[in-house]
């Protein structure tokens, strides 16, 4: 099996997922990039899994599948407490404390 | 397999202290719904519960769970340090305005502090890269939720929110590390088995440089070293004070467990012969402790210059803390024992001092609603007591004797120039020039400034003054009595699996 073009897609998404938190500006948005992140974590873990004729790795996707909807729950709530507050999901509006 | 479970769950009496304390506490808060006071109780027995089986410990080394977690004098010493900052931190809340203006959501407070306990109990025995991505996790995702405790205040919860994205980000920068170092390693997930792959087969240095710099970014963020900083000073300003001093305590402590017992116990050479006693050697010469030499200097040094400019209290502690995990890792470059069990000194020493001088915070923050430093104005002849703590505590943090803080900085330079990192240790006695302006500069303010506005003198009660008397004095009785804390030191350093 070659394994390289499924590495290359996840380094791919990975690096968009970065770009994506880093550069947009709507807390959702952020939010997604981070699953896109995530999701690319999942993809090299599958294919080293079947790469090296290990399940261990397709175990490890579900925990870090778990991980994120965990993560999306508690981010999503936070999002609402601070749209209560604020009015606005984006990032540069919320800058309250700085440097 | 039963039989190793079973055997496994008597090895892990703290962890399940506190799992069956964060039960009961959330069902206590269901049948007590009129009086959510009792909860913290709960919470205070369960975590006192813990920390008593965390001391029976010390002794045993063991691998638990296949291999998941281990039962070790290393894990069991940072166990006890977080655990007594969990327990201080429920004293504290009793007296702080923030948690008790919001009685009903006492329950979950208390609660989620349990579960963030228990998050680093679990961070500071994980052997294996799952047990670490969870711990981390849990650890997390309850202090997200409590950085944004009073969710009414607007910097609270926007201190939460960057706090998620910065910790979602790091996590999934760590993650894409391990699924790396997964693939390199051939499928190892525990650290004595990514150690073997890589001491046996020829691995790429690049694609393990990679792996191990984006491991260090998760790391990093749960330390607040620089570059992974950015969160410290917003969620420490932002979140209620005592949810900062545990962060900035105990978070920090499973974070330091975690990365030296990941990088040790991963990236040791057994074989090399010809190093003086108590150093170790790192594998195919891939010099990870380097990478942490610049990852210490620059943590130290912005933490230390960006503290300088601060006006707000809370916000300079927050920089002296970066500062102090600057320090902190200066201990972990130079790959002795000698290092390892100067950084565990610093801990014990840090505690006491940090925990101190957020406690003193919050007490002036409830009497005169400010955190600004031109508020302490004057402050030394309105509350003499509490000033002269303060004093104590900044002083430590400064590393002057005769206070704890001051051996803490001895054992780490110490260990620095018995390495011959004289470079690094220069660096770091810089760094505590420039630390002690900002710390005198709040000094100055207390006594040598005339009060703004009221001049009357803030009164305190008894049990406010007890808790204050137990973190004052053993700063100052360590600072000249250090051999218990030493002995304690070199009495925790043996790890699970390391000669």
């Amino acid at each position: 099996m070659d394994i390289q073009p499924y590495l290359l897609l996840s380094a791919i998404t990975f690096v968009i997922g970065v770009v994506g938190v880093l550069a947009r500006r709507n807390a959702i948005i952020v939010f997604m990039s981070i699953e896109l992140m995530l999701n690319s974590v999942n993809l090299s873990l599958v294919a080293f899994s079947a790469f090296l004729g290990d399940v261990t790795g397709q175990m490890l996707v579900f925990f870090v599948m778990t991980v994120a909807a965990a993560e999306a729950a508690v981010g999503l709530a936070i999002i609402i407490a601070l749209f209560r507050n604020k009015q606005t999901v984006n990032i540069d509006d919320i800058n309250i404390l700085k440097w | 397999m039963v039989d190793q479970a079973l055997r496994s769950l008597a090895q892990f009496l703290p962890e399940t202290a506190l799992a069956v304390c964060f039960c009961l506490a959330i069902l206590v808060g269901i049948i007590f719904r009129r009086r959510p006071q009792i909860v913290p109780v709960v919470a205070l027995v369960g975590i006192t519960v813990a920390v008593w089986f965390a001391i029976q410990q010390t002794g045993s080394s063991e691998s638990v769970f296949s291999g998941m977690i281990v039962v070790d004098p290393f894990a069991a010493f940072f166990k006890i340090v977080i655990g007594t900052t969990a327990i201080l931190i429920l004293l504290f809340s009793i007296y702080s305005s923030e948690v008790q203006s919001t009685i009903k959501r006492l329950v979950e407070y208390s609660s989620l502090l349990v579960a963030m306990t228990l998050g680093m109990f679990l961070m500071a025995g994980s052997a294996n890269l799952l047990m670490m991505v969870l711990s981390i996790e849990l650890t997390g995702l309850s202090s997200y939720v409590l950085a944004g405790y009073t969710k009414e205040a607007p910097d609270s919860s926007e201190a939460s929110l960057k706090y998620i994205i910065y910790g979602a980000l790091s996590t999934g920068l760590m993650l894409y590390g391990i699924s790396i170092l997964f693939g390199l390693t051939g499928g190892a997930l525990e650290f004595s088995d990514i150690n073997k792959a890589l001491a046996g087969g020829s691995v790429s240095p690049l694609a393990l440089l990679v792996a191990s710099l984006l491991i260090i970014a998760g790391l990093g963020y749960k330390i607040s070293a620089v570059p992974f900083h950015f969160w410290t000073p917003d969620v420490y300003e932002g979140a209620p004070v005592t949810i900062t001093a545990f962060l900035s305590v105990a978070s920090k402590a499973a974070g330091f467990a975690m990365l030296i017992r990941f990088f040790k116990v991963s990236f040791i050479d057994s074989n090399v012969v010809g190093l003086p006693a108590g150093f170790w050697a790192s594998l195919q010469d891939f010099e990870w402790n380097k990478i942490v030499a610049i990852l210490s200097v620059l943590t130290m040094t912005l933490g230390n210059l960006v503290a300088v400019w601060q006006n707000n209290l809370k916000r300079l502690l927050a920089y002296s803390s970066i500062a102090h995990a600057g320090y902190m890792l200066m201990g972990v470059v130079v790959l002795s024992d000698k290092g390892i069990a100067a950084v565990l000194i610093y801990f014990v020493v840090y505690l006491l001092m940090n925990l101190g001088a957020f406690y003193i915070v919050m007490l002036i923050e409830a009497k005169t609603g400010s955190e600004d430093i031109d508020s302490y104005k004057g402050l030394g002849y309105r509350s003499p007591f509490i000033s002269v703590a303060m004093v104590i505590f900044f002083i430590s943090l400064a590393g002057i004797p005769p206070t704890a803080g001051f051996i803490g900085k001895l054992f780490l330079f110490a260990a620095l120039l018995d390495a011959k990192w004289i470079w690094l240790a220069i660096v770091g006695a810089i760094n505590s020039v420039i630390s002690l302006y900002y710390y005198v500069r709040v000094v100055r303010n207390m006594f040598l400034r005339d009060p703004e506005g009221a001049k009357t003198p803030i009164a305190f009660s008894l049990p406010q003054f007890a808790i204050l008397v137990i973190l004052v004095i053993p700063t100052l009785v360590f600072g000249l009595y250090y051999s218990p804390i030493v002995e304690l030191a070199n009495a925790s350093l043996s790890m699970f699996g390391l000669p």
